[in-house]
């Protein structure tokens, strides 16, 4: 899901670091402090999570969820995924320089989305009903990621919209995946620790 | 099973003080990463052919002397271009332009083949140079160099502990999968498969929040207030001089490159 450097137009690469940018500054207003080592640690969560491969048909692929990291981090999510890439990017060469900022908006975004839509319906009282949201975050997430993925490289070009149109069906296998692993992490999560689910948000006081 | 987060063979001693491998590890990482910047910014904005094969020879050549293990890290290049070669190869056949040969009634143009063989390289050389200037300094000195390039601070320290805390839940993570073999677990197809990698995912997530409560009781204890001290100094030496100097020429030979071929 990574773009790479060289293969979008100026304009996309610039609309996508000002987006970041502007994504980054917001979800660390939104983080005080205190809280900046529990989103270190999920954020490293995620990181790892993104190494997990898990088979389908005869191949695997790995894990995205930032539709969970979304449920989680809130608007924290932009600057913790960013994170994420900035590391993958500098130590594991996946993804690029200039395209650091439409990569992040690409993943991140989504993930603020899927978790604006969900929230709420992920700590509905019926077990059941928040199982099913957490498969919509996390599926929807995906969806959104490809979606964005695609834009970008149709924005660059006339020649990009097969290619652009090819990135959104190969990953409807990974949206099925991500939204059914979602539904069941969230399950769980509302089993065992459900203040984890929006624990980023502000407390109303 | 430790997770190496650094290419280079190069790790905290034991009194924490970074060690350096190579030539380029001894130059200043603020340097090394406005280097990276500039040399990106310069690659993704030339166009001829020349110029991008002369920028990843550049590019080749900082992996040598940031000592690299050269093996690996092209085997890490190769998996970032099985991701584009897709995208790369569909080009000729969607770009119009003079047809070069035709597969199935499809066409593909040589503007396409160009376009591809133009972002392959791109691609290619600012990764290498990025891996090679950046991905060889400790992580915690990347953090600290961004600190000192006026990164906001909050953004920092959340890269340091995410730093920190990837090494020790992938640990965690490697536990949690030797128990579910341990128990007969065995990734298939199947509903179960993803049940089970749904919960392993969920106990990650718990174990981490919970980790995260006690790591910030630790530091309250010994005073944390939210601001971590970043100690880190750096001064310029002679040796950053000469690397300044030598990244300013690439960079003039590049763009003198692509102007002389626009003209």
């Amino acid at each position: 899901m990574h773009i790479v450097d060289g293969a979008l137009s100026n304009p996309v690469v610039v609309t996508g670091a000002v987006l970041a940018v502007g994504g980054v500054a917001y979800g660390l207003k939104k983080l005080p402090m205190e809280k900046i080592p529990a989103a270190g640690v999920l954020s490293a969560a995620f990181f790892v999570a993104s190494l997990i491969h898990v088979p389908i048909g005869p191949s695997s692929v790995h894990l995205i969820m930032n539709g969970l990291a979304g449920l989680i981090l809130g608007w924290a999510a932009f600057p913790a995924l960013f994170v994420g890439l900035l590391l993958q990017a500098a130590f594991f060469g996946f993804g690029g320089v200039t395209v650091l900022g439409i990569n992040t908006v690409n993943i991140a975004l989504p993930a603020v989305l899927a978790y604006l839509v969900c929230i709420k319906g992920v700590r509905s009282s019926n077990l059941t009903t928040a199982t099913v949201w957490g498969g919509v975050c996390g599926a929807l997430s995906i969806a959104l990621t490809t979606l964005f993925v695609a834009i970008s490289l149709a924005m660059t070009g006339e020649e990009f919209i097969p290619a652009a149109k090819f990135v959104f069906f190969a990953h409807i296998p990974v949206l099925v995946i991500e939204g059914l692993l979602s539904a069941v992490a969230v399950y769980f999560l509302r089993l065992v620790k459900p203040e984890v689910l929006g624990a980023f948000e502000e407390v109303k006081r | 099973m430790v997770l190496a987060l650094s290419g280079a063979a190069q790790t905290l001693d034991s009194t924490g003080r970074a060690t350096t491998l190579g030539l380029l590890g001894r130059i200043d990482p603020r340097a090394r990463l406005i280097a990276t910047l500039l040399f990106a910014c310069v690659v993704v904005a030339s166009h001829w052919i020349p110029t991008l094969l002369i920028a990843l020879a550049a590019s080749c050549t900082a992996m040598v002397f940031a000592q690299l293990p050269i093996a690996s890290t092209l085997k890490r290049m190769a998996a970032m271009d099985s991701f584009i070669i897709f995208i790369l190869i569909l080009l000729p056949f969607t770009m119009p332009g003079e047809a070069m040969f035709t597969v199935f009634g499809f066409p593909a143009s040589w503007e396409g083949l160009w376009r591809a063989v133009e972002i392959g390289l791109k691609a290619n050389a600012v990764v290498l140079m990025l891996m090679a200037l950046v991905g060889t300094m400790e992580a915690v000195t990347l953090g600290h160099a961004l600190h000192h390039l006026k990164v906001p601070e909050r953004l920092v320290h959340l890269l340091l502990f995410t730093v920190r805390y990837i090494e020790v839940l992938y640990e965690e993570h490697v536990r949690l999968k030797q128990a579910m073999k341990a128990r007969g677990f065995k990734a298939r197809n199947s509903l179960h498969t993803y049940r089970s990698y749904g919960y392993l995912l969920g106990m990650m997530l718990v174990r981490a929040m919970e980790r995260s409560e006690r790591i910030l009781d630790a530091m309250k204890c010994r005073g944390f207030t939210g601001r971590i001290p970043l100690l880190g100094r750096y001064e310029y030496t002679k040796r950053d001089t000469v690397f300044a100097a030598l990244m300013g020429a690439l960079l003039m030979i590049l763009i003198g490159t692509e102007i002389y071929h626009a003209v």
